[in-house]
């Protein structure tokens, strides 16, 4: 089987499961009690915080673990907005964000808050003039921007985002769940969210940064755990297997970054040659390493994502029928590009160029296939 | 860019074909309009009735990638859209 679905979970990383199975035996006490075992957990949880900080360009004590990349941004969205009760209640997001932003704006909302959904263009780019207009409005909380996207890979403009927020005084917020551990770290964020998942690490590890300075109040119940952050016990062992995970991927991602980029353009380049009527979407050039999206015209995803697993290729889709919604995505949907037969192909560290040519050569017969079947004459 | 807005422009042609896909879920809609649109002539309306969501953005898609033109988008007020296409060649 042929994994290409890195954008969903990159597959655990070796030296993670190491790391996992060590600390399992040694770091399952509770790191906030004072005997040998809790001081040795507490010890593997702050060793792993600092390496993890520094790897995402903030402090240790900014660092907060969270169940999931979810709840991460649940709560630096919630807790920004309700720490900044005072400036306002406007939040400014993207149209393409993550579905954890914007069903966290669906909340505030709910609560009687106000949320600003800046477009973007046909490549997925936030339209920077309305996202800088929005964060000088009166009464701006907090905004939100992803560092990439997760369906297409477009890279978004943190830096000038951040300079606009900056100048507005709104804390931005940075989803980077698609591109830590394979990009350089994004900057000028206020708050930064993050998922170990998708660098190698183990499910059940999410990062919430809280930049120095920025106010923020927990939206839940108040609990001691994660300075006062996130509720409940950590998961040191998985926390230690994410620190592992992110300090390979980061070693190994200058050049495995640029080999997968390269696999991408090949992607890129052939499918529309070999598929008649396909649509490649978003940036070519401005975009995560590992993640290429097409539609193909007249198909219907699933349809195509059945014949590609039964090919052994494990890929996932934007597409309605696929994304276990009836609504079509809404990533898509803003960029104005085709909805259906969409195949978001993201590649895993290690995929090999082997893999993508038989990709690449199973391709165009299973479209026409599907196309045949549909009564669709070509 | 694009949002939920209807466009006015061109809006008065009447249609020459209407293609009835509501209840169709894309991309049928799509397929029947490619299928039916060279029955209308050169410049004429083809109106596209749907109301799978996905058809809302994928006509005009459609239309931007074979060179037709989207002229509009009308609710109808049973729900879904009457999405009308110019036939450009």
């Amino acid at each position: 089987m042929a994994y290409f679905d890195a954008a969903s979970t990159e597959p655990l990383h070796p030296q993670a499961r190491e790391a996992l199975i060590a600390a399992l035996d040694v770091g399952w006490a509770d790191p906030a009690r004072l005997y040998g075992p809790a001081r040795r957990a507490r010890m593997l949880l702050e060793q792993a915080r600092t390496e993890i900080a520094e790897a995402l360009g903030a402090r240790p004590d900014e660092v907060s673990f969270t169940a999931s990349g979810t709840q991460a941004v649940h709560l630096g969205v919630l807790g920004t907005l309700h720490g900044r009760r005072r400036a306002g209640r406007r939040l400014v997001t993207s149209a393409v964000e993550h579905s954890s932003v914007l069903h966290a704006a669906g909340i505030h909302e709910r609560d009687g808050g106000s949320v600003e959904t800046i477009g973007v263009g046909r490549t997925g780019v936030v339209d920077l003039a309305a996202f800088g207009e929005a964060v000088l409005a009166g009464g701006t909380a907090l905004a939100c921007l992803q560092s990439a996207n997760h369906e297409v890979g477009t890279v978004q403009p943190v830096a000038e985002a951040a300079a606009l927020c900056a100048e507005a005084g709104v804390p931005l917020l940075v989803d980077a769940a698609q591109t830590a551990g394979r990009m350089p770290p994004p900057d000028g964020w206020s708050v930064l969210t993050a998922s170990a998942h998708k660098w190698g690490g183990p499910a059940g590890v999410g990062v919430l940064v809280v930049r120095k300075g920025t106010r923020w109040r927990t939206p839940l119940p108040e609990d001691d755990r994660e300075r006062r952050r996130v509720p409940g016990f950590e998961n040191v062992p998985a926390i230690v297997a994410a620190a592992a995970a992110l300090r390979a991927m980061a070693a190994e991602s200058a050049q495995e970054s640029a080999r997968l980029s390269s696999l991408v353009d090949r992607i890129r380049r052939e499918v529309p040659r070999l598929v008649p009527d396909v649509e490649v979407i978003g940036d070519p050039v401005a975009r995560a390493p590992h993640i290429v999206t097409f539609s193909c015209l007249y198909v219907e995803g699933e349809a195509l994502l059945t014949e590609l697993d039964k090919a052994g290729f494990a890929i996932s889709s934007g597409s309605s029928c696929t994304a276990s919604t009836l609504r079509p995505s809404h990533v898509l949907e803003a960029m104005g590009v085709l909805t259906h037969g969409n195949v978001r192909v993201s590649l895993p560290q290690g995929a090999s160029g082997t893999d993508v040519d038989r990709f690449l050569a199973v391709l165009p017969d299973m479209v026409r296939r599907i196309r045949e079947d549909a009564g669709v004459r070509t | 860019m694009t949002s939920r807005q209807t466009a006015a422009e061109g809006s008065t042609q009447p249609p020459a074909l209407t293609i009835d896909a509501l209840g169709k879920k894309c991309p049928i809609p799509i397929i029947m309009l490619a299928e039916q649109i060279n029955q209308v002539p050169r410049n004429g309306i083809v109106s596209v009735l749907a109301d799978d969501p996905a058809a809302f953005t994928d006509i005009p898609a459609w239309c931007r990638l074979k060179s037709h033109h989207h002229v509009a988008s009308h609710e109808l007020p049973g729900g879904g859209w009457a999405i009308h296409v110019r036939r450009n060649y």
